[in-house]
């Protein structure tokens, strides 16, 4: 399967991005690891015009200690998400859950950025960085502009990035020795999750969110407030598809999808410690 | 347009259409179809390769991706007449039946094997869950990224 023709622009600053989004418009797109876009291409379910490859720049790719959060660039790949010490230490949950994503192969080139931008409900890392309330930092002709998670996602595969905008850093609260669990449901080992579920417990509380449970990835805010209320774990978890909108497909029916966020919440919970 | 590429220690320079994917780029301009397409779409490893010394699926990767950087194939492992020791290992673990999975499947255990030099069985199993065979059941496939594994470590 070969994707249709396009103009490859290979962009040398986040500067020149931009500059190259402005030029081309809708037609273009960004390529960043390629591991959502490019077999989308292949598939001919997307066909830009225009490529303009970020890949290079790899003074977006770090982990920082950015004083009272973590700084992440939006080109760092899931791979050395999964490795950083700095989040191991700091967000374990977020490494956690970087380690979950496909298989190496797909960790060695997919990226945090292309994930978050993707905006796939299906994806480990959207929910997850929902569930520590990330702020997502876009960058376009006007300048720079930081996103906050809970208004970022919205709806499928689509966000609040605009066309004109490069996403180049992602913020996470810093959680030394806070409790987290990810947990994830599929079939095959390399899949996305049928169901998936982030919890991150630390001194102001506990965050949970939802892989795979609607259009968007899900805060389960019924969990968080019993959990706040003084609720035990598991009745906590009974609530868990309490506001989801979860989809059928070949699957999973929406039912099994509710039972399965029911079960990994509670398992998730318990893992952090909740 | 113009990408070179080093491939197994070698410039390999084509003049190529942007939308080549790299697995093409190796198989058509280069000449090394040691590198299989097995499912086209992400999914089954047969066409890994290292990138710059990791495993990367060639089929979801542009030739120009590539432009500038270090690729190994399947074909730039033995040194003449002798066989890596993964694959040897492979070999000796009968670790394969057709082989279609194999090229794939190597290149996946050595970078494995870069990134955990002394990995338990349970590292294997994940570590290759990128790459599918239907002939072996795997069995002998952990035993061998194993052996070779415990022979690197002697
Ligand atoms: C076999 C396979 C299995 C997978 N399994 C999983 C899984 O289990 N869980 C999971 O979460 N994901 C999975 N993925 C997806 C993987 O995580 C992707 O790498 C990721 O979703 C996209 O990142 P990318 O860097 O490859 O982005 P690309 O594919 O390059 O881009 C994706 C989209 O984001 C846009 N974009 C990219 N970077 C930016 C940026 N900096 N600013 C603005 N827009 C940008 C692009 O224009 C494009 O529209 C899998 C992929 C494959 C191929
Ligand atoms: S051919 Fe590339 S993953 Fe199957
Ligand atoms: S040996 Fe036949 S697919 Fe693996």
């Amino acid at each position: 399967m070969i994707p249709v023709a396009f103009d490859y622009k290979r962009a040398s600053s986040a500067e020149e991005a931009i500059a190259l989004l402005a030029e081309y418009g809708d037609e273009a797109k960004l390529l960043a690891g390629g591991h959502s876009l490019l077999p989308l291409m292949k598939l001919r379910l997307a066909a830009p015009s225009v490529l303009i490859d970020v890949g290079r720049l790899t003074d977006l790719s770090y982990v920082r200690d950015a004083g009272d959060h973590l700084a992440i660039g939006a080109l760092t790949r899931h791979r050395d998400v999964e490795i950083s010490d700095l989040l191991q230490a700091q967000q374990p949950l977020l490494a956690a859950a970087a380690a979950e994503v496909g298989d190496n192969q797909v960790r060695h080139r997919g990226t945090i950025g292309g994930s978050v931008a993707h905006a796939d409900p299906a994806s480990d890392l959207p929910a997850t960085l929902l569930a520590l309330d990330a702020t997502f930092v876009a960058k376009g002709p006007n300048g720079e502009r930081a996103i906050p998670a809970s208004q970022f996602f919205t709806g499928f595969l689509e966000s609040a990035l605009q066309p004109d905008e490069l996403l180049t850093e992602i913020r996470v609260p810093k959680a030394p020795g806070s409790g987290f669990g990810f947990q994830k449901f599929n079939r095959r080992a390399q899949d996305w999750a049928i169901v998936g579920c982030a919890v991150t417990r630390s001194a102001s509380g506990t965050g949970v969110a939802l892989v795979n449970m609607g259009a968007t990835p899900l805060r389960a805010t019924a969990v968080e407030q019993a959990l706040a209320g003084g609720a035990s774990a598991a009745d906590a978890a009974q609530l868990a598809d309490q506001g989801t909108e979860p989809s059928a497909d070949l699957n999973a029916s929406a039912e099994y999808r509710r039972h399965l966020a029911r079960v990994l919440v509670r398992r998730a919970l318990e893992a952090a410690g909740a | 347009m113009k990408v070179t590429v080093e491939v197994n220690g070698t410039s390999q320079s084509h003049d190529v259409e942007p939308r080549t994917l790299l697995v093409h780029f190796l198989r058509e301009h280069c000449g090394l179809t040691g590198t299989n397409i097995g499912c086209d779409t992400s999914s089954c490893g047969a066409c890994t390769i290292h990138v710059n010394g990791e495993s990367v699926k060639s089929c979801t990767m542009l030739a120009v991706q590539a432009d500038g950087q270090q690729v190994t194939t399947i074909e730039g492992l033995a040194k003449g007449d002798e066989l890596h020791p993964m694959q040897q290992a492979f070999h000796e673990n009968h670790a394969l039946q057709c082989g279609y999975c194999t090229p794939g499947m190597i290149m996946a255990a050595c970078s494995l094997l870069d990134e955990i030099p002394n990995p338990t069985e349970q590292d294997v199993r994940l570590g290759l869950e990128g790459n599918l065979c239907r002939c072996t059941g795997y069995h002998n496939i952990v035993k061998a990224v194993l052996a070779a594994a415990e022979g690197a470590g002697k």
